[in-house]
């Protein structure tokens, strides 16, 4: 900056400044408008609207037994849907959440106590959790084992042991009638 | 750089307009290289020629391949099966990456045990291990297009990664994605930038280059070329050796591929992918597999990933971390046993990454996490207090000694 001064001799300071000041908004200028174009490029990345366009799932329940569940596709990712026991929905209940990592009570994790219907997404890393058929680990309490690392979560989704930060996550879904959902 | 004169009418009428058979010449002819070079220093030119064939085999992959979710799986067997040589030039690019990564790594080695992080050619290094960042990245993407059961579980840990970013995360991954999992837009764009880092990569090789031409090559002895007596033409002397190299890791190279083509793949890999069930066990490639003990080793999920992550940041601060002047780790007697110690400490990382973390997989994966961080604090402490054993004075004096002392070595040294 002080080269392209020189050559005009006596320059007040202030015309110094001045010559400064169009330097930094002509850069200024130049960066967000730089931000601005890459934008487009950043955002074409993001969902498309097809994508975006939400699909919902209806599920018929009646076939599903106490004990029993099932997974259903969601927006390309599973859903647990799982018929719970009377003893699964004690044990979930009977939980103290001061020991939780993820504090929440059964009861705000389900409409119905003995549907308990979650995304079937591992919360560390994406895997999907064994436990859905009856031949699976279900992990130290009784809910889900992750075997890419390790988590374990119990009968209400929620994350008890292993890396996962978060419970598994429960979908919006409502009941249309006693044996049928639609999810999303 | 320009100004040479070249006997041939035709590359001098050329060079006067654009120099580049000056700039050969320079950098790939008359490059004064240090005499002493030992076979270690084979695997920069190894690894560069394992880029080239990865380029080449890639493109010609490309013209059989298909990135969609619904045929990409079908299309890698279509090469396999039905394009002429498909499955020689499949089987040269999986196993090329491999070779690939091992010439890398024995190249980072090697500048670990000399001491070539350190000044002047602390950019050098840098440039190194974008180089190798990139790579990985290319990989790990190029992975995901066979669209086999690894490809996709493997994609969908990895991106899952950048979840952990506090606030931002769940954008990021959705960013990666361009949807909610990993899917067709994500193979798609995968398929893109897997085409395009090779490219990115070459660019760096050049940075990288230009570098070790500025700051030159270092040596076993890692002490300072002295003058011309020190070194000897890049070629012929060291063209032969590197080709010679090169003959050596075909050898090894084309064994595996024609002999045990899948001994670094998964089985899992020829399974086609399928989003609703994981895999009971999902490993990575072994090149991964260190970094991948590290983020299980820490039970807590942003952690994981700042320690994985961290275990790379930090090798780009070495030439300052380590404190010590002395390059080489034949002068320095703790620092050569705590190298190898090292190095021990990542083939065991590598080795608890492979298995699946139960028992005492995740005590000892811990403390070879401790371990690899703990060589760093201790780098720098180790130049503080260690006593290095005398340097010689130049590259020509131990050799000229050794034969017969005095009379030979003077006229050189004077020179
Ligand atoms: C730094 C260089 C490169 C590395 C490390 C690399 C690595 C890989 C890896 C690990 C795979 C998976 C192989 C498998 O399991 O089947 C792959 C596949 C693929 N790569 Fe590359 N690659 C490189 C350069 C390129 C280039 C330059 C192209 C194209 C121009 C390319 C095109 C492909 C294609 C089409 C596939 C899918 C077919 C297959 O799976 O064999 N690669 N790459
Ligand atoms: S993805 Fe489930 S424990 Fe890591």
């Amino acid at each position: 900056m002080a080269d392209t001064s020189t050559p005009t001799q006596g320059t007040p300071p202030e015309g110094e400044s001045r010559r400064d000041f169009l330097l930094y908004a002509a850069g200024a200028v130049g960066v967000a408008g730089t931000a601005l174009a890459v934008w487009p490029l950043i955002h074409s990345m993001n969902p498309a609207a097809d994508t975006l366009a939400l699909s919902t799932t209806e599920v018929d329940l009646s076939a599903v037994a106490e004990g029993q569940a099932i997974t259903v596709t969601w927006r390309g990712k599973p859903v647990f849907i799982r018929h719970r026991t009377a003893a699964e929905i004690e044990s979930a209940r009977k939980v103290d959440l001061a020991e939780l990592r993820d504090p929440q009570a059964d009861d705000k994790r389900v409409q119905k106590p003995e549907w308990l219907i979650l995304v079937g997404v591992c919360t560390h890393l994406g895997c999907i959790p064994m436990g859905q058929k009856a031949s699976d680990p279900r992990g130290e309490y009784g809910g889900w084992f992750c075997p890419c690392h390790g988590s374990a979560y119990d009968t209400s989704g929620r994350i008890r042991k292993g890396p996962a930060p978060l419970n598994l996550a429960v979908p919006t879904y409502t009941f249309l009638t006693d044996t049928s959902v639609r999810i999303g | 750089m320009s100004g040479q004169e070249f006997d041939n009418k035709i590359i001098q009428w050329v060079d006067e307009r654009l120099p580049i058979f000056s700039i050969l010449k320079h950098s790939a002819v008359d490059y004064p290289t240090p005499k002493n070079l030992n076979y270690w220093w084979n695997f920069g030119s190894l690894a560069g020629f394992m880029l080239v064939v990865m380029v080449a085999t890639g493109i010609f992959l490309a013209m059989g391949y298909a990135a969609n979710t619904l045929v990409a799986f079908g299309a890698v067997e279509h090469i396999m099966r039905d394009v002429n040589y498909g499955w020689l030039l499949r089987y040269l690019h999986m196993n090329g990456a491999s070779f690939f990564f091992i010439c890398v790594y024995i190249h980072i080695f090697r500048g670990l045990y000399y001491g070539s992080y350190k000044a002047p050619r602390e950019l050098l290094w840098a440039l190194g291990l974008l180089i190798y960042l990139v790579m990985m990245g290319t990989a790990f993407m190029g992975y995901v297009l066979p669209w086999g059961q690894m490809s996709f579980w493997g994609a969908t840990v990895i991106t899952n990664l950048f979840s952990a970013v506090p606030v931002v995360g769940d954008y990021i991954v959705t960013l990666l994605w361009g949807g909610f999992s990993v899917d067709n837009p994500t193979l798609n764009r995968f398929f893109a930038l897997h085409y395009l880092l090779p490219f990115v990569i070459f660019a760096l090789v050049f940075l990288h280059v230009v570098a070790l031409h500025t700051s030159k090559s270092n040596n076993p002895l890692g002490i300072d070329v002295k003058g011309p007596q020190d070194t000897i033409p890049f070629h012929p002397y060291y063209t032969i050796k590197d080709l010679f190299g090169i003959g050596v890791l075909l050898l090894f190279y084309l064994g595996v591929v024609f002999f045990a083509p899948n001994f670094f793949g998964e089985p899992d890999n020829y399974v086609p992918a399928n989003p609703l069930v994981t895999p009971p066990h999902i490993v990575p490639e072994w090149y991964f597999l260190p970094f991948y003990a590290i983020l299980r080793a820490i039970p807590d999920k942003l952690g994981g990933v700042v320690a994985m992550f961290g275990a790379i940041i930090i090798l780009f601060f070495l030439p300052w971390i380590d404190s010590s002047k002395v390059r080489s780790a034949k002068f320095r007697p703790i620092f050569k046993q705590i190298f190898w110690i090292f190095l021990a400490v990542c083939l065991v990382l590598g080795y608890c990454g492979s298995q699946p973390p139960e028992g005492e997989i995740v005590i000892v994966g811990r403390i070879a996490t401790a371990a690899y961080f703990l060589f760093f604090p201790l780098l720098w402490v180790l130049g503080k207090v260690e006593k290095p054993r005398p340097l010689p004075h130049s590259i020509a004096a131990p050799v000229l000694k050794g034969a017969s002392a005095g009379h030979a070595a003077q006229p050189m040294e004077k020179a």
